[in-house]
């Protein structure tokens, strides 16, 4: 397997980590309450398909939100999960 | 009262040839860790650039200026080698790392197949040239690998893992060479 | 026997053994085609029956001459006759077989065989139970079988590696070549790798012109134009193995078990990373069933034309053909030329008409063979009549299947072709590869060659490179001409008769239909149920034919049967060759500190700490055991002081505008309310409010900060600290760089500390200048350095850290210095004494299922607004005052013993699970208070402190009374470590 490190190209597998679903990226209040908390600490999507996750590169220290599909084992591609963060902040703010 | 002695990370256990592959321990000088701050990367760049003739490194990239050199290192990070840097103050975030890593030069015709049994990544010259560095892997151990010459790398690990970076350099060469006297 | 003037071995000669009998053969000659040109027929024993066995093939897909090369702890079992190239001293023995290859009593088996079909140990062997592991197993693992490891350390070379390239070229043949031809001229970075010692797959075997030379010239020309280019590597003895995700491929090279053992690596195996592939494979020759078709020279009509053509070896002297196509008769016609008799070519179409000086049997079949340790006379009929006929070979050919197996690594299924009677890979089933050849079901030369620069040029596209213009050489260009036929039935086949389908395995038709009757219908059951495809060839020549008798006996057709799944490796994989380099010292980086030289000459045994080496204990002359050692060195620092390598704790430096506010995130207590040179013990939690880990950390500067880890957890906490920074919090302006590596930290500790520290201080310290948790820069002995005040000891306390480089020097001096006041170093038996007198935790109480709450340190968490774990952390599950909690335990009678992993019960209770109280975590001997002391988990431990527990370990058979109390046994005021 091969990943897209968005910093140092693409990369075998076994220089990175898995690291968390990319709803970690949504890390709810700290007094969003009971439901929000369990659904971001426990409850898992299990898809057959499309998904994202993030994985740390090892090597650099970069962790990326990669695009990839559980069926085909296809890698889409990857991010920076320092944006894809800052990306929702700044939406978020749109919204409000 | 007594005085303390360094002792360079390779001491003892290089240098060692085998057959046309040498490793040779590299004298670093002091090592210097640069992360620029928020927003500074071109400020770092301007006083890098004033102070020692050399800009911040691309990613993948090591520069170098008579016997100060700049070597990517990770996300956002490079190693000055050869000075200290000065003016970076406020600007990013500087750690010494001097005697941190065992920083070894290999060479020879040959090193690039060497390499190709430890590491994971296209080191052949028509892509990984001069210039070139990667932060990855060789065997277990995090390295970051620098290709110094057309027959040269610079290999940099922890420091702690000096006498397992050398064996399995040395069992990958000691295959390669054997290989080659097959014929 | 070999025939002048034919194949292209070497001259040479090269003595070799095989069962201890010395034979000569020619240089380039395989195991198989040596013993061949010897007139050895018989060379193994099957699995099951032990029948007599010859070779069948001259590839990678032989079921049958399977040899152990080699003597001692390096032999290598099972290596396939058919690839193993001889050399000087080669030493081959047969396998499955007592006492010797043509006096094997297990052949008693065969008589048995009734009692022996599919399924049979199913049935057999289920009662009693208990003989069945005692009994049974072991006799039919030693009766059937095939060849045994030495179970002694091989220490052999071998290697791994990782290569790159645009287009990787699988098969060297007539398509692969003019493949890599294409790509090679186009510019494309190229590696053609084939599993051969030499590059041309069928066209070294065949009698054919190709662009009007012979074949193998053309293969030479063309092999040394790629050779020519610097952008193609040329990878032989090579078999690609695997097709793995995003273009990584396995293959396994024979690097150097084509010649006497030495230096260089037996075998390496190959992570190939692949823009593209294009699979130019080739294609397998199938045998058909027929009663008795296995004996000792039966073989594939493609094999004896590679032995003849290439190797100049006949396997007979009066050879019979038997086949369902066109192929076999090429068999035919080239061993006439060679002067071999032909003494019949039985082709099962009724429309087979001569096409040389031999008979030829058209619409007739091979219906039973004779002959004890091989082929004696054969058995033909035509219509309903039947004759005899004397031949000491058969060479059988029921058709090819593309070998497409590659292209169902990654769960393609190959479609059934009707016109190939085959099965062809279904396009697009591995991303990035495009098949090309027999492979591709393409099956005349001029048409493999053609596809080869198809497959290259579309390949090519796919890299956005131009193809170039590739003229396709004259070649020849027949139509497969086939008639389905895969055992063979009706009149004069006696119905007891076993038509073999698997020769590694002994699986022949009627397992397949006993499979179908017991309703093993599904043809993944019926593998398993028959082993039909198992074991080293994984079914290569048998599977097909498998299926279309499985078709037949459950009266479906062959595609709605379906094939089973073809897995990586394609061909057998030595561990040896995918763990190398991880023997030994490969196996894990040894991670040493700059003390670890003065520490091993002083005789200390060191223990693994993760990857890092740490001391045990430093033994004294006289000390004879462990906690001699460890007793004295508690004392030591309790009493005067000691000093200790504490390198290996992870250390962090944190800068930045915004490193207090981080460290507020990180940590469940505050840290920007620590003022400048000082140092604060900080919990870090998980998000789901569990302990993570502990330690130090200092602020040296407004915006710098120094963390420390535990050395298990350095690595995730980075990994962590990296997470809280990007993903969580990358709008805080921090930078975080690990500096274990860079710093050389050593504990002194003891009553003596500071004045131990003083004689290598250039400035002395007094405790105003460096109070309990202060710290600061210093100079030690004219080096930079770092103090810090704290301990884990529970005595007075500091850290000293100098640049790494120093390390070795300054550990030489404190440790002799230390000495002289009658203290010295200790190790990690006399640490962890001295942290459980105190009651201090390690990741043994942390262990990954504890909350603050459970430590007790649960103000910690309450005060804070937000950080990871805080929200979690209120739950009221976690707050239970029920949970268990941290104690410290103390044996009620003197002499008590104490055991890490016992479980802890109220007095009378009955010690079950139902009863369980706790558990107990860590255990000293406390040579500070003459008793056994232990931290441990117990429910509603806080509030329990004086009551009576039972300790009871399963385990280790024991049961002592313990008396709760607090996890602090030593000190508890503190005032020790105040100084």
């Amino acid at each position: 397997m091969r990943i897209p490190c968005p910093v140092c190209g693409v990369r075998d597998r076994r220089e990175f980590t898995w690291g968390a679903d990319a709803l970690a990226l949504d890390r709810p209040a700290v007094d969003a309450g009971e439901v929000a908390w369990d659904d971001y600490l426990h409850n898992r999507e299990n898809p057959a398909g499309p998904t994202r996750d993030l994985w740390y590169h090892d090597a650099c220290g970069t962790w990326a939100v990669v695009d990839r599909d559980t069926v085909t084992h296809a890698v889409h591609g990857s991010s920076l999960a320092e944006t894809a963060r800052a990306g929702k902040a700044a939406a978020g703010k749109g919204r409000a | 009262m007594a005085r303390l002695i360094a002792k360079s990370a390779l001491m003892g256990l290089l240098p060692v040839t085998v057959g046309g592959i040498s490793l040779t321990e590299v004298e670093t000088g002091p090592v210097t860790s640069i992360a620029p701050f928020k927003g500074q990367s071109r400020a770092v760049s301007a006083v890098l650039k004033e102070r020692v003739g050399l800009r911040f490194p691309p990613v993948n990239r090591a520069v170098a200026a008579g016997d100060v050199r700049l070597i990517w290192a990770g996300k956002g990070r490079a190693l000055m080698l050869g000075a200290k840097p000065e003016g970076l103050e406020g600007l990013a975030a500087m750690t010494d790392q001097t005697g941190a890593n065992a920083v070894l030069r290999i060479e020879g015709e040959a090193v690039e197949d060497v390499l190709a049994r430890l590491i994971p990544m296209d080191l052949r010259s028509t892509v990984f040239k001069t210039g070139h560095t990667a932060r990855t892997m060789l065997a277990h151990m995090q390295v970051s690998v620098t290709r110094v010459g057309a027959d040269a790398f610079e290999i940099m690990a922890m420091r702690s893992m000096a006498g397992t970076l050398v064996h399995d350099l040395e069992q990958a060469a000691k295959g390669v060479m054997a290989r080659r006297a097959l014929g | 026997m070999r025939i002048d003037g034919h194949g292209r071995t070497g001259t040479r000669t090269v003595s070799f053994t095989f069962d201890g009998k010395s034979y000569e053969g020619r240089e380039g000659d395989t195991l198989a085609s040596a013993l061949l040109a010897n007139g050895v027929r018989l060379v193994g024993r099957s699995f099951k029956y032990h029948r007599p066995r010859g070779i069948l093939t001259a590839g990678s897909e032989e079921p049958n001459a399977l040899v152990t090369i080699g003597k001692g702890a390096a032999r290598v079992p099972n290596v396939r006759a058919t690839q193993q190239e001889i050399f000087p001293g080669l030493a081959a023995s047969s396998q499955n077989r007592w006492p010797s290859l043509s006096h094997d009593v297990m052949a008693v088996n065969d008589v048995a065989a009734p009692f022996l079909g599919a399924g049979f140990y199913y049935k057999t062997f289920m009662w009693p139970r208990k003989f069945w592991e005692g009994l049974y197993e072991p006799i039919i693992r030693r009766a059937a079988g095939l060849g045994a490891l030495s179970g002694k350390s091989n220490d052999e070379p071998y290697e791994k590696a990782f290569a790159f390239c645009d287009l990787l070229v699988i098969g060297a043949g007539p398509a692969g070549l003019m493949a890599a031809l294409t790509a090679g001229r186009a510019g494309a970075d190229v590696i053609l790798a084939d599993e051969d010692l030499q590059m041309g797959g069928r066209l070294l075997a065949e009698v054919e012109d190709v662009d009007g030379v012979e074949a193998h010239e053309w293969v030479s020309e063309t092999l040394a134009e790629l050779a020519a280019m610097p952008n193609v590597r040329m990878m032989t003895r090579t078999t690609v193995t695997g097709a793995y995700d995003q273009g990584t491929f396995g293959a396994l090279e024979r690097v150097s078990l084509h010649a006497a053992p030495g230096e260089a690596p037996r075998e390496c195996f190959w992570r190939i990373v692949a823009k593209g592939s294009i699979l130019c494979a080739g294609a397998l020759e199938r045998p058909i069933a027929f009663p008795n078709n296995d004996r000792p020279g039966v073989m594939m009509a493609g094999a004896v034309r590679s032995y003849l053509n290439r190797w100049g070896v006949s396997p007979g002297m009066r050879v019979a053909v038997f086949g369902n196509n066109d192929d076999a008769h090429r068999t035919a016609r080239d061993l006439a030329a060679a002067g071999v008799s032909i003494v019949a070519v039985v082709d099962s179409r009724e429309d087979a008409a001569p096409k040389g000086d031999f008979p030829v049997f058209a619409g007739s079949h091979v219906v039973d063979t004779a002959g004890r340790l091989g082929l004696e006379h054969i058995t033909i009929r035509t219509g309903e009549h039947t004759r005899n006929i004397r031949a000491d070979c058969l060479a059988i050919s029921g058709g090819w299947n593309p070998t497409v197996h590659l292209t169902c690594h990654m769960n393609g299924r190959p479609v059934w072709d009707e016109q190939l009677l085959s099965f062809v890979p279904r396009p697009g089933s591995i991303p990035g590869m495009v098949v090309a050849g027999a492979a591709n079901g393409v099956m005349s030369t001029r048409s493999c060659l053609t596809d080869g620069v198809r497959a290259a040029t579309e390949a090519l596209q796919a890299l956005d490179l131009a193809a170039p213009d590739v003229a396709v050489p004259e070649a020849e260009d027949r139509a497969y001409a086939i008639e389905a036929l895969w055992s063979v039935d009706g009149p004069r086949v006696k119905p007891s008769a076993r038509k073999w389908l698997d020769f590694q395995n002994d699986v022949h038709v009627k397992d397949i239909k006993l499979a179908a009757q017991e309703n093993f219908a599904s043809v993944e059951h019926m593998k398993r149920y028959t082993t039909q495809g198992m074991a080293t060839d994984q079914g290569k020549s048998s599977n097909v034919a498998a299926l279309a008798v499985l078709a037949d006996a459950t009266g479906r057709g062959i595609p709605e049967t379906g094939t089973t799944t073809f897995r990586p490796p394609y061909v057998p994989v030595s561990i040896a060759a995918m763990g190398a380099g991880s023997q030994g010292m490969g196996f894990a980086p040894q991670r040493l500190t700059t003390s670890h030289g003065p520490t091993v000459a002083s005789g200390a045994p060191m223990i693994e700490a993760g990857l890092w080496y740490r001391p045990s204990y430093f033994p004294k002359p006289g000390e004879t055991t462990w906690q001699q050692s460890c007793d004295r060195e508690v004392a030591m620092v309790r009493n005067s002081v000691g000093v200790c390598d504490v390198s290996t704790l992870g250390k962090i430096d944190i800068q930045g505008p915004d490193a207090a506010a981080f460290l507020d995130f990180v940590y469940a207590n505050t840290f920007s309310t620590l003022k400048v040179g000082r140092v604060r013990y900080g919990l870090m939690l998980r998000e789901d409010g569990h302990v993570m880990d502990d330690g130090t950390t200092a602020r040296l500067g407004e915006t710098h900060y120094v963390m420390t880890t535990t050395t298990a957890a350095a690595g995730l906490v980075m990994r962590h600290l990296d997470f809280v920074a990007q993903v969580l919090r990358p709008d805080l302006d921090v930078q975080v760089v690990s500096v274990t590596e860079s710093w050389a930290q050593f504990s002194v500790a003891g009553p003596r500390a500071r004045e131990l520290l003083n004689t290598v201080l250039d400035q002395p310290i007094d405790d105003t200048a460096m109070p309990y948790m202060g710290c600061g820069p210093v100079q030690v002995s004219g080096v930079p350095g770092r103090l810090f005040r704290i301990s884990f000891s529970g005595e007075m306390a500091y850290e000293v850290a100098v640049p790494v480089g120093y390390g070795e020097s300054l550990y030489r001096l404190l440790a002799a210095q230390a000495e002289v006041m009658g203290g010295g170093p200790y190790g990690m038996e006399a640490l962890n004494v001295l942290r459980i007198e105190k009651g201090f935790i390690t990741h043994a109480e942390i262990h990954g299922r504890t909350t603050a709450f459970d430590i007790g340190m649960d103000r910690m968490v309450r005060l804070k607004k937000d950080c990871i774990g805080q929200a979690a952390s209120r739950r009221p599950g976690l707050l239970d005052e029920d949970r268990e909690q941290l104690v410290g335990l103390k044996p009620v009678h003197a002499g008590g013993k104490l055991t890490a992993g016992a479980h802890l019960f109220e007095q009378t209770a009955e010690a079950v699970r139902e009863n369980d109280q706790g558990y107990v975590t860590s255990v000293a001997p406390s040579p500070t208070l003459g008793h056994m002391i232990a931290l441990g988990f117990l429910k509603r431990g806080r509030a329990r402190h004086g009551e009576v527990v039972r300790l009871v370990d399963h385990l280790r058979d024991v049961e002592t009374l313990c008396e709760v109390c607090d996890p602090v046994f030593f000190d508890p005021e503190g005032g020790r470590l105040r100084g």
